[in-house]
């Protein structure tokens, strides 16, 4: 038998098993347990969520692979962890180690201002964030098997996410009603790879899995970028964060799950105890802003 | 035709882009009552923890299996996991199948791959087959069967009456014969 392994088709394919799903931040272990039990299709494993990385400051880099290793061991669901933008060696530990997939992210600090990783250089797959339709077909250029909107993270606030998720869905169903002598004009215009943007204009959506993120902290947050057309979510510190995390961690489960029935929505959304505080984006220095860092 | 695809989590629309090709009517699953009316079911690839616990939250596991004593149901990799009898750790289980299974039997992402199987009930053509974070069916027994194997004899997938299960993704190719092949025991 020839059993090819790292192929386009398997990398996407992981992220198309996460779909209609919730991916949770965790720093612990025991994290990672409450995520399993609550239902999440996988975790990202960090030493800190977003809020937290944003209060403290300093440097943010990859964690530590040990911390990553115990939680790949607590859980029999999938384990991503991030590297910082266009750190390829700090990817190159990641892959070591055996996570499934690899997030390269804004929320740490950059390590590169110009280019990202080439991500088709390795087996294990990538996840990138975007902020419209041409960042997303550049990072899916560069190897990218999934993408998910940038939002803002470690916020609660779901605005820039939304913001992100309209743009990228609204540019496609543009581009869906575009002559095709028209396409070459707008891959140049939205710095886009030419063979994408006809493969999006095709597919009629982004050629691989489309996540949203960045500042969903409620069941309502959830279902409402699952209703603008989102494939599942990400929810960073929005889950542990808040009063009570394993309870609003299911309910949000549940919240994508049946993103289009009200009723279901208004019953997980009762009692889950405090939110995490959250910071308002519109009010936020541009400074403190993290969607702006990649290229 | 009409068949479901439970809609829980994991790749239900990949499913139903197939089927529609095929010319089936389709609905998507996530409450007891979605299951009124249809012909068979397949539940689909994703994590078989959250699909499970899904379905324990919204009443379905009896009605689920109330369903697969009747009609065709058909489940890829997380619901092949969900159709065993046992799957060597606790979680929620619907047990129609005498088949026990190990999750993750491969390894992590890295360790997924594509391969090539011989299955002689979809003709002489070899089928390629998408395995992710895939588990093996460990043991089949009667009246199970095995329907393929890699060469090294680990099994792949097995049959038991109207019941299908696959630890490989027919959803995420454009061979649509294993779909063919399902929705012949669904009629």
């Amino acid at each position: 038998m020839q059993a090819t392994t790292g192929t386009f088709a398997v990398k996407k394919g992981l992220a198309q098993m996460l779909k209609g799903g919730v991916i949770m931040d965790v720093v612990t272990p025991e994290h990672a347990k409450i995520a399993e039990d609550a239902g999440a299709c996988a975790v990202m494993a960090l030493e800190r969520v977003p809020a937290d990385i944003r209060a403290q400051g300093g440097v943010a880099r990859m964690s530590d692979p040990e911390l990553i290793l115990k939680i790949m061991d607590a859980v029999s669901i999938p384990v991503m962890a991030k590297c910082r933008i266009g750190h390829f060696v700090e990817a190159q530990i990641l892959e070591a180690i055996g996570v499934d997939y690899i997030d390269e992210s804004e929320v740490l600090t950059p390590a590169d201002e110009e280019h990202h990783i080439n991500k088709h250089l390795f087996k294990v797959p990538f996840v990138c964030g975007c902020r419209n339709l041409g960042e997303a077909l550049r990072r899916i250029g560069e190897g990218a098997a999934m993408i998910r909107t940038k939002g803002e993270a470690g916020t609660g606030d779901v605005v820039e996410a939304v913001r992100h998720a309209r743009a990228v869905l609204g540019e496609i169903r543009r581009l869906t009603t575009m002559a095709d002598e028209e396409l070459m004009h707008y891959a140049k215009e939205i710095g886009a790879p030419y063979e994408l943007v006809k493969e999006t204009k095709e597919l009629g959506r982004l050629p691989v899995v489309n996540f949203a993120a960045g500042g969903v902290a409620t069941p309502a947050d959830a279902a409402l970028m699952m209703q603008l057309g989102m494939d599942g979510v990400f929810v960073g510190s929005g889950i542990f964060k808040s009063g009570d995390p394993a309870k609003r961690a299911a309910a949000i489960v549940k919240a994508v799950t049946h993103y289009n029935d009200p009723a279901i929505l208004a019953e997980v959304s009762k009692n889950l105890g405090e939110p995490m505080v959250g910071r308002n984006v519109s009010t936020m220095p541009e400074i403190e802003k993290i969607a702006g860092r990649g290229w | 035709m009409k068949i479901g695809v439970l809609a829980l989590q994991g790749d239900f629309a990949e499913h139903i882009v197939m089927l529609k090709r095929l010319g089936a009517e389709t609905v998507e699953v996530r409450l007891p009552a979605h299951l009124e009316g249809l012909d068979g079911l397949i539940i689909p690839g994703g994590e078989s923890t959250t699909i499970g616990k899904l379905a324990v939250d919204f009443g379905l596991i009896e009605p689920l299996r109330e369903f697969g004593r009747r009609r065709a149901i058909w489940g890829t990799c997380a619901g092949a996991i969900f159709l065993s009898k046992d799957a060597r750790r606790n979680q929620p289980l619907l047990g129609l199948m005498e088949i026990t299974v190990q999750r993750n039997a491969f390894g992590r992402q890295v360790d997924s791959f594509e391969a090539d199987l011989a299955i002689p009930e979809l003709g002489e053509r070899p089928y390629h087959a998408v395995f992710i974070r895939a588990p093996i069916i460990e043991s089949v027994s009667e009246p199970a069967r095995v329907l393929a194997a890699l060469p090294d004899g680990r099994i792949v997938a097995a049959q038991q009456g109207k019941l299908l299960a696959t630890s490989f993704h027919p959803e995420l190719t454009e061979d649509s014969r294993f779909h063919e092949f399902f929705l012949t025991l669904a009629r």
